[in-house]
């Protein structure tokens, strides 16, 4: 084999740019572009009639405050929650810090620590400070959101490990069957979930007969329903990132670990956890950013009190035509996640984030 | 390198040096774990076995909840309803020609970041992982708004349409294609194409005998992908669609009209296909590491 020198990649001067530019100069007029007209359509007045070429921009920046408003009028409860949780988040990970020494001594670790305490306690600053109000619709997204993600890690990361670590020769076939669900279309495996737990159907009848629901009780039009569904439809965005930073792992480590006289639990919690960490991480952005915004799974699984921030901009953008309003509210989404992003990408650098 | 070390290792030489998990684990309570992880299959199964068995159903409501009886009628018929073919043939076209134009641009793009060393690329990988960090509907909102743009904010006339939605799926592809080439790309031995310029080629023979036939299995993988994710978009496809009805568009209009079994019976199709793609790889891939050994 070739030493590491000959294989690196060369330098280039112009040929880079040039291969780059067709799809970079795509993704910047129809990502970036449309972003920034969707910034300043947050940011502009609906004017009374149609004028052809004249945009009649107008500032209007109590847009943001007017759309939070009307879809948050629990705004103090809800900033007193976000303060509370921004500091329970920060306080368990010290802890974790602090009983786990060993965790504190991994430097990926430390930064993704770093990172995400960071993230709290900025979060919970745009929460209180920039935000005029923080809708029950936000609270839901985030909350569903989050719930449905630390379901997928605790389905998909065993998931991972057997297929990793025990999956041997059927390695291939184990990855395809957690993928081949997925080529179904979206929508129908939600109408599916919607047909298992269908008021009269099997599932509520049991439960009901072994009195778990009351005989009026359901399943659909819940928050497990939705929560549910959210966390079937992002699973393999969990397990695949997950498996490819265990595939990674150098096995000899865990065998170095055990000549140590470490415990296999020991040798998982000090070895495999931590070289798994920027799995997780890329599974967790993968799971929580598309589950936050997402409308289907309130929409088909849920009721009008289980909807989530996403089901309110498709009906102001589509049904009321009210584009600065779903414009400021996808702006407060999008600035929300995208500053978590960044900074957990700083952390883990973004070719870990990318897999 | 791998054919040598297999020739000498004998046929799986991984499981040979594998001594994790260790004995203890394997021999003692680990069956719990693989219960579990299969178990987490079957639930990843549960709604695929609800729509191929209500493929099968004599729907005798208007939405396709309720257990009617068996009937092979909706698999006899499957193309009963126009609106529903149209749709599907629609969301084909659409995936076919935005896969084809993602995996050349994004292709090109992966080629530039494993081939070169350059200023910014850092700042290129960023900026490929942005659309895929961004909420579906503030990418559908934010398109929506790009092609409405002219006559904003009245929502007559505008540009979606065919056009808008194609638009739309190549760039969400691009990014997807980008960073799955570059994965497969990533320890690429680019003195190989050093090599073939020593043995007299051009740059234009090097490119097609040496890197693209390199290339091809991550091209091929991100393809699939692409194609995948381009069949099954719904949220950004629902905001740029204009008077288009995509396959995901029709089922969400079946969705709180009636639902036709025709729907279940098109899934149950796509998903042997897939199946059978699947299975189609792994047995080639199978063929192929064994021609590779002996």
């Amino acid at each position: 084999m070739a030493g590491a020198a000959d294989t690196a990649p060369k330098r280039g001067r112009f040929a880079p740019y040039g291969l780059l530019s067709p799809g970079i100069i795509w993704l910047i007029l129809f990502f970036l572009v449309p972003v920034a007209i969707l910034l300043r359509a947050s940011l502009s007045s609906q004017p009374e009639r149609f004028v052809p070429d004249d945009l009649r921009f107008k500032w209007k920046w109590s847009n943001f405050s007017n759309a939070l408003n009307r879809f948050g009028p629990q705004f103090q409860d809800a900033m007193r929650n976000a303060l509370i949780a921004a500091v329970v988040v920060a306080v368990i990970i010290a802890a974790v810090v602090v009983l786990r020494r060993g965790l504190w001594h991994s430097t990926r670790a430390r930064r993704l620590l770093i990172g995400a305490l960071v993230a709290g306690f900025f979060g919970a600053y745009i929460i209180t400070s920039t935000v005029d109000g923080w809708g029950d619709h936000f609270q839901r997204s985030f909350l569903y959101a989050g719930i449905a993600t630390l379901l997928c890690i605790a389905i998909g990361y065993p998931l991972a490990y057997v297929i990793a670590f025990r999956g041997g020769a059927y390695k291939n076939l184990l990855l395809g069957l957690v993928v081949v669900p997925f080529f179904t279309t979206y929508l129908i495996r939600t109408i599916a979930w919607k047909t298992i737990l269908f008021d009269n159907g099997p599932v509520v009848d049991i439960l009901q007969s072994i009195g778990v629901l009351g005989d009026s009780g359901r399943l659909l039009a819940t928050p497990g329903a939705v929560i549910g569904g959210l966390a079937y439809n992002f699973l393999p965005f969990m397990v695949l990132p997950i498996y490819v930073s265990l595939e990674k792992i150098d096995v000899n480590l865990v065998d170095a670990a055990r000549d140590l006289y470490s415990s296999p639990a020991r040798a998982f919690r000090k070895v495999v956890l931590p070289l798994s960490l920027p799995g997780i991480f890329a599974g967790t952005l993968l799971t929580f950013i598309p589950a936050s915004g997402d409308f289907i799974n309130a929409e088909l699984l849920g009721s009008p009190t289980t909807s989530m921030i996403g089901n309110v901009v498709q009906n102001q953008f589509l049904v009321q035509l009210d584009y600065p309003t779903a414009a400021a509210l996808s702006f407060v989404l999008m600035a929300i996640i995208t500053i978590a992003v960044l900074i957990y990408a700083k952390a883990l650098g973004t070719e870990d984030l990318t897999g | 390198m791998t054919t040598v070390e297999r020739a000498v290792g004998g046929p799986a030489p991984v499981e040979v040096q594998r001594s994790f998990p260790p004995p203890w684990l394997r021999r003692g309570g680990s069956w719990l774990l693989n219960i579990y992880a299969v178990l987490g299959l079957v639930y990843l199964f549960i709604p695929i076995f609800v729509i191929v068995a209500f493929s099968f159903n004599a729907e005798e409501t208007k939405f396709n909840f309720t257990w009617d009886g068996f009937t092979f009628d909706n698999w006899a018929h499957p193309f009963a309803e126009q609106g529903l073919v149209d749709a599907f043939v629609l969301s084909l076209e659409i995936a076919a020609i935005a896969t084809a134009v993602a995996v050349v641009l994004g292709g090109l793009v992966a080629l530039a970041l494993t081939r070169y060393r350059f200023r910014g690329s850092a700042l290129v990988n960023l900026f490929l992982v942005l659309p895929l960090t961004t909420p579906e509907i503030v990418l559908g909102a934010s398109l929506a708004s790009l092609f409405i743009a002219k006559t904003y904010p009245s929502p007559v006339p505008d540009s979606r349409g065919f056009l808008a939605i194609l638009i739309a799926h190549v760039m969400f592809c691009v990014s997807f294609v980008a960073l799955t080439v570059k994965a497969r790309l990533r320890g690429f031995d680019w003195t190989l194409e050093d090599a073939a310029m020593d043995l007299g080629a051009g740059p234009v023979r090097t490119f097609t005998k040496v890197t693209l036939p390199l290339m091809l299995p991550g091209i091929m993988a991100a393809a699939l992908l692409s194609f995948a994710l381009s069949l099954d978009d719904f949220i950004i496809t629902l905001f740029n669609s204009g008077d288009q009805t995509t396959f995901p568009i029709y089922i969400y209009g079946a969705a709180q009209r009636a639902i036709p079994p025709q729907i279940q019976v098109l899934s149950s199709m796509i998903l042997i296909v897939s199946v059978g793609i699947l299975a189609t790889g792994t047995f080639v891939g199978r063929r192929r590491e064994r021609a590779a050994t002996s």
